[in-house]
């Protein structure tokens, strides 16, 4: 029975890029997908583009791109395995992003490859002035703030250009399991409402999306939860057949763990109902998923399904709200607790004093409260060497929110004793609410950068 | 001896969407799921976080999952505001699992 090899590149835009080399390189795939694209991400690629129009893309696509693409080379070579990338760091400009990968495809001296943009998920010129967003406002209030908006679009598109035979396939907006769902469809011929079996491609989906975090990444707890070689960690790829029945595992030698207890918290991330996980394909349903240990660090997953999709799709909308403006110094010693919250008290009164107007206010001690406030932070035992005030404040004003960390650097010279390191900042808020729009007023479309 | 915590019995991971945190509780032997599922209610976690969600603490809601022995607590309101406007410093909330884990069994 044919199987498919799947791996995850990314979990996010930043992520480490040596386990994706390996896992192009080590692992036999037929698929390498990078998901690099957070809530806000898309927002802040917009606004880059505003200024430079052939911007608006991944930071990192040229060099994840420069290191992976002498594998797909290979991979083009008679009896050799094919081998495709799937990625949505085209972010805010898919089709700059496109020509990206062509140019360092010709840098590096490889021809024929192809390349395709998936478009459409850009759907700020659709949206009307009384809608309504999930905080409340109306799209229309937010007025010359309104930056971006971007549909959650499915694996529809990439499918069509892996039909189109494309090698590279790079994407703005797409729900993240979609990514990894559209080449099971694909290569299986799954219909686009075979519900029990995209429910089971997108649960695999949802367990690759973050890469690391299913092979040890974010799980070590020394003494009680420990993993191996954290510092090469490896990155998951699944085993997938016709039925969508899977096996998750990592390249032999890499470091991390996979079992049943990296799957389940894995499984979990991120998921409300677990009988009603919404992905613009399928109503997933993860509640009867069950993980068994196959062997070492290969894990099988079993008992998704899956229901009939929503008729809406989720669109991000991205705006500006305003300034936070930080500041932050350290005080250490016996007696440090007491000095830092007499710091705290100055700060915030000198706030008054001169009059800055803020949203929203938080003064916290980085050590003691600021985590996980102050009646949970009281179960610490005994007093702490050093602590650390930070106060961030939200203005609509820039100059408001610059006087916050001037406040706090001023304590230097006329705060408490023994204060250090003080750092201060400020910077745009680039907020993100939601809506929904009836799925028929989107449409994926594909580009196809000619080959050479 | 000292008291049972739930980090002896379960493990814990925590996502955000927007305003809502979720906090997975795994018990680490099937056969202590039992026990999680009678003894740590939505109420008893939404007490645990009672200063962090204020006003929000009626909006806890718990799923269970008896195949992985695991239960999952959703948490609107707790991330003031989300990832992108909150001036908490772990505007996630990526480290409230770690907390919930401190609750006596």
């Amino acid at each position: 029975m044919k199987t498919l090899r799947i791996g995850s590149g990314a979990g996010y835009s930043g992520d480490r890029i040596e386990p994706a080399v390996e896992l192009a390189d080590k692992g036999a795939l037929d698929y390498l997908v990078f998901e690099c694209l957070a809530e806000r991400t898309i927002a802040l690629a917009q606004q880059a583009r505003l200024t430079q129009p052939e911007a608006g893309f991944d930071p990192l696509l040229s060099e994840r791109m420069r290191r992976v693409l002498p594998s797909l080379a290979r991979g083009r070579e008679p009896r050799q395995q094919r081998l495709r990338v799937i990625s949505n760091m085209g972010a805010a400009n898919p089709l700059s992003a496109a020509r990206e990968v062509r140019r360092i495809a010709a840098e590096l001296g490889i021809h024929g490859l192809k390349v395709a943009a998936v478009t459409g998920d850009d759907v700020l010129a659709q949206l009307s002035a009384e809608q309504l967003l999930d905080n409340g406002a109306t799209v229309g209030a937010l007025g010359e703030r309104l930056i971006s908006a971007n549909a959650y679009l499915g694996a529809e598109g990439i499918v069509q250009a892996l039909r189109a035979d494309a090698d590279v396939v790079i994407t703005g907006r797409v729900s993240d399991p979609s990514l990894f769902l559209a080449p099971q469809m694909f290569e299986f011929g799954w219909a686009q409402d075979d519900w029990t079996r995209l429910g089971r491609g997108t649960l695999i989906g949802h367990l690759l999306e973050c890469a690391g975090q299913i092979t040890g990444g974010y799980f070590a707890d020394p003494g009680v939860k420990d993993v191996p070689d954290l510092a090469r960690l490896g990155f998951p790829l699944a085993t997938v057949d016709a039925e969508g029945r899977a096996v998750i595992s990592k390249v032999a030698g890499s470091g991390g763990r996979i079992d049943t207890a990296t799957c389940t918290e894995q499984m979990m991330y991120e998921v409300h109902d677990p009988e009603a996980y919404l992905t613009p394909d399928v109503t997933a349903d993860f509640s009867r998923v069950s993980f068994s240990v196959v062997a070492t660090n290969e894990v099988r997953a079993e008992g998704a399904g899956g229901r009939p999709r929503p008729e809406t799709l989720k669109v991000s909308v991205g705006y500006l709200d305003g300034w936070i403006g930080e500041g932050q110094i350290s005080y250490g010693g016996p007696g440090a607790l007491d000095r830092a919250r007499l710091a705290r008290e100055v700060v915030l009164e000198r706030l008054k004093i001169i009059g800055v107007v803020c949203e929203d206010v938080r003064a916290e001690l980085i050590g003691v409260d600021s985590l996980h406030g102050s009646q949970l932070g009281s179960r610490a035992s005994g007093q702490p060497w050093e602590v650390r005030l930070r106060v961030a404040g939200r203005c609509l004003d820039k100059a408001d929110a610059v006087r916050i960390g001037n406040e706090v650097e001023t304590l230097y010279t006329n705060g408490p004793y023994g204060g250090g390191g003080a750092t201060k900042g400020v910077r745009q808020v680039v907020a993100v609410a939601s809506l929904l729009l009836p799925r028929e007023a989107v449409k994926a479309s594909v580009h196809l950068e000619d080959a050479s | 001896m000292s008291a049972l915590k739930l980090r002896d019995l379960a493990h814990s991971r925590t996502g955000d969407k927007g305003d809502t945190s979720n906090i997975s509780v795994i018990a680490f032997r099937a056969e202590d799921y039992p026990r999680l599922v009678e003894w740590l209610t939505a109420e008893r976690v939404a007490a645990h976080f009672a200063e962090l969600l204020g006003p929000a603490s009626k909006g806890v809601r718990r799923y269970e999952l008896p195949h992985v022995h695991a239960l999952n607590f959703v948490l609107p309101g707790i991330l003031k505001g989300g990832v992108t406007r909150s001036l908490a410093l772990d505007a996630h909330g990526k480290a409230l699992g770690a907390a919930l884990l401190d609750i006596d069994v």
